[in-house]
């Protein structure tokens, strides 16, 4: 139980190994994308988990007669930030993709760099 | 006082001033409303470098929250003189190059492009700054979703895989640092840089530190371009507008290459035994093979700008080299080649963004004999050329002589240090040497042979930015200054 206990900790390697793999394997630049999204989602996953108090609540939920224990605030808020950059990156990534489909009819990475060799 | 506020100002002229030239529609407004809010953030980073050479650090509380709570700002000589640099080439490219940008962004699109340079502008600016590692995380996004904007601004479509390409790099590099800043925050419980490295301390079981370590410096090294995680960088700089080229290539990198500093010696180096050891040990030969790749590339290559690109990724490897010596002369040496070099490249790629106002291609074969019909412009780029190489009297030479000069100090490996600074530097006189020979010697083909000379407005602007090649050749006291009160600072851990 010693290693599987934080399980959270293990998602979080594998979904940003899946990531990584995707972004650098695939061809495709929407693929490429989707890995990179899921890379960032790792990254996400991983603040959570640090936050998570046992036990804890949200702290906004007070009740007067008992002492309360609650989750750490500060990574969610940060990630919220995070999740903002990310979606950001991902948009204008894809609106590139657009562009490049415009100007070069595809979007493999192979074909791509075909037609600019023969430019 | 009102100057206490000059940290806060610094980063808001710019992020203020973005919206509203994106609301400026018609002529010139935009373009004029960028110019003025960088050269105010200028006029803010000169008085902050003039207090930052009398105090070690000038410490500011966002909202009056105290550090380590709330976010600081934080502006030491070495901040001082990037926000120098970025706030100065911004401005220079800005005024310089509008005729440029004129004929490389279309018109529908003049003021969201000028909104994206404040952006990037305002992100670089905060990143150097701020004191707060997830704080530079967020402006290091801003100012990187803005550069990206800007590189595919330009019509040329090969800019186009070149940017995506950044952009997947880019925002792998910033990862890998939030994932390094989350294990340091999951170990200490803090995002404050100063209260990190006393944290750090406390730490019994230092394995995610060490985690931590390994993904901010190697995102860092991604993010700045550093051999071999270079390969977004050539691409980028040769096909993006060329007056962003000669904004990126300023600063951008070196940005990255502070906040790598600022973590490594900073945060790393007091608290974690054998760090410097490791640092210099992974980064110095990654610096020398930069050094001499990178220049053997530029000497291949017959694309101008792309040249230009390789010999900026040999630079880097100086400035890595310089701090991988883990001394104050070392220290001082890369950091004030970050000012010489922006200087020198900066100019270089200004003067090529004039010349492709009058040439539609900028291979060595398109830009032959345009040195007799633009005279001025191409001196002002042999000017930046000189500095580049290290010819004594310019900016160049000073970094160069200093770094030199640490080598030597560091015992027997400083010797062959020495031969690869020569050694590149021949090469750097060679590369250059094929654009003066294509420029001077070669007849003029059809359209070069049309070429006339940029106005001069625009050449004061060039000549402005060359001369200071040799007036801080010369005078190199406050860059010398800042650079040395930075390496002082930086290294006061390591006693």
């Amino acid at each position: 139980m010693k290693y599987f206990g934080l399980y959270n900790y293990w998602v979080f390697t594998l979904l940003l190994m899946i990531g990584l793999y995707a972004v650098i394997a695939k061809a495709n630049l929407v693929k490429k994308l989707l890995g990179l999204s899921i890379f960032q989602s790792a990254v996400f996953l991983l603040y959570i988990s640090m936050a998570k108090v046992d036990g804890g609540t949200a702290p906004i939920i007070q009740h007067a007669d008992e002492p309360q224990v609650f989750s750490n605030p500060l990574p969610h808020v940060l990630i919220l930030t995070a999740i903002v950059v990310g979606i950001s990156t991902i948009a204008l990534g894809l609106a590139i993709v657009v562009r490049i489909r415009e100007e070069y009819g595809t979007i493999e990475e192979n074909e791509i760099q075909a037609r600019d060799r023969d430019r | 006082m009102w100057t206490a506020q000059l940290p806060a100002f610094v980063i808001a002229v710019p992020l203020a001033a973005a919206p509203v030239a994106a609301l400026l529609r018609g002529a010139s407004w935009s373009w004029a409303c960028a110019a003025l809010a960088s050269a105010a953030s200028f006029a803010i980073a000169m008085l902050l470098a003039l207090a930052a050479t009398e105090v070690p650090a000038i410490s500011y509380a966002v909202g009056s929250w105290p550090p380590p709570f709330g976010i600081e700002l934080r502006i030491t000589g070495f901040s001082a003189l990037l926000l120098l640099i970025i706030t100065g080439a911004s401005t220079i490219a800005l005024i310089g190059g509008k005729a440029s940008l004129d004929s490389d962004i279309a018109p529908a699109r003049r003021h969201y492009f000028y909104a994206a340079w404040l952006l990037a502008v305002g992100g670089l600016v905060g990143i150097v700054a701020s004191g707060d590692a997830f704080n530079i995380f967020v402006f290091m996004e801003v100012s990187s979703l803005a550069t990206y904007i800007l590189i595919a601004a330009g019509g040329n479509p090969r800019a186009l895989p070149a940017v995506f390409k950044y952009l997947v790099m880019g925002t792998i590099g910033a990862t890998f640092y939030l994932i390094g800043i989350g294990l340091i925050y999951l170990m200490t419980g803090t995002l404050n840089l100063v209260d990190m490295e006393t944290r750090i301390h406390d730490v019994t079981d230092l394995k995610p530190i060490y985690a931590a370590v390994g993904f901010v410096t190697l995102g860092l090294v991604l993010k700045a371009g550093v051999f071999p995680l270079h390969v977004w960088l050539p691409n980028a700089y040769a096909w993006s507008p060329h007056v962003v080229t000669a904004f990126i290539a300023a600063c951008s990198t070196k940005v990255s290459l502070y906040v790598l500093l600022r973590f490594d010696f900073m945060v790393f180096q007091g608290s974690l035994g054998g760090h410097d050891l490791q640092f210099a040990g992974f980064l110095m030969p990654l610096a020398v093979l930069g050094i001499l790749v990178a220049s053997a590339v530029a000497m291949t290559e017959s694309h101008l700008k792309r040249m230009l690109a390789y010999s900026s990724i040999a630079q880097i490897g100086y400035i890595v080299l310089g701090a991988s010596l883990m001394s104050v002369s070392g220290l001082t040496a890369g950091i004030i080649h970050m000012f010489n070099h922006a200087l020198a490249k900066g100019t270089m790629f200004l003067a090529i963004a004039f010349i492709a106002t009058r040439l539609t291609a900028l291979r060595l074969d398109d830009i032959a004999g345009i040195g007799r019909r633009m005279p001025w412009t191409l001196g002002a780029f042999l000017v930046a050329a000189m500095s580049l190489i290290g010819i004594p009297g310019t900016a160049g030479f000073i970094s160069k002589w200093y770094l030199v000069l640490a080598a030597l100090e560091s015992g027997a490996v400083g010797a062959l240090l020495v031969a690869v600074v020569l050694v590149s530097s021949l090469m750097a006189v060679y590369y250059i040497w094929r654009v003066v020979e294509a420029a001077w010697s070669s007849a003029p083909g059809a359209e070069a042979a049309g070429a006339r000379e940029v106005p001069l407005p625009m050449l004061a602007v060039l000549w402005t930015a060359a001369l200071a090649n040799i007036w801080f050749g010369l005078q190199p006291g406050l860059p010398l200054a800042l650079s040395r009160s930075a390496a002082t600072y930086l290294l006061g851990q390591l006693q």
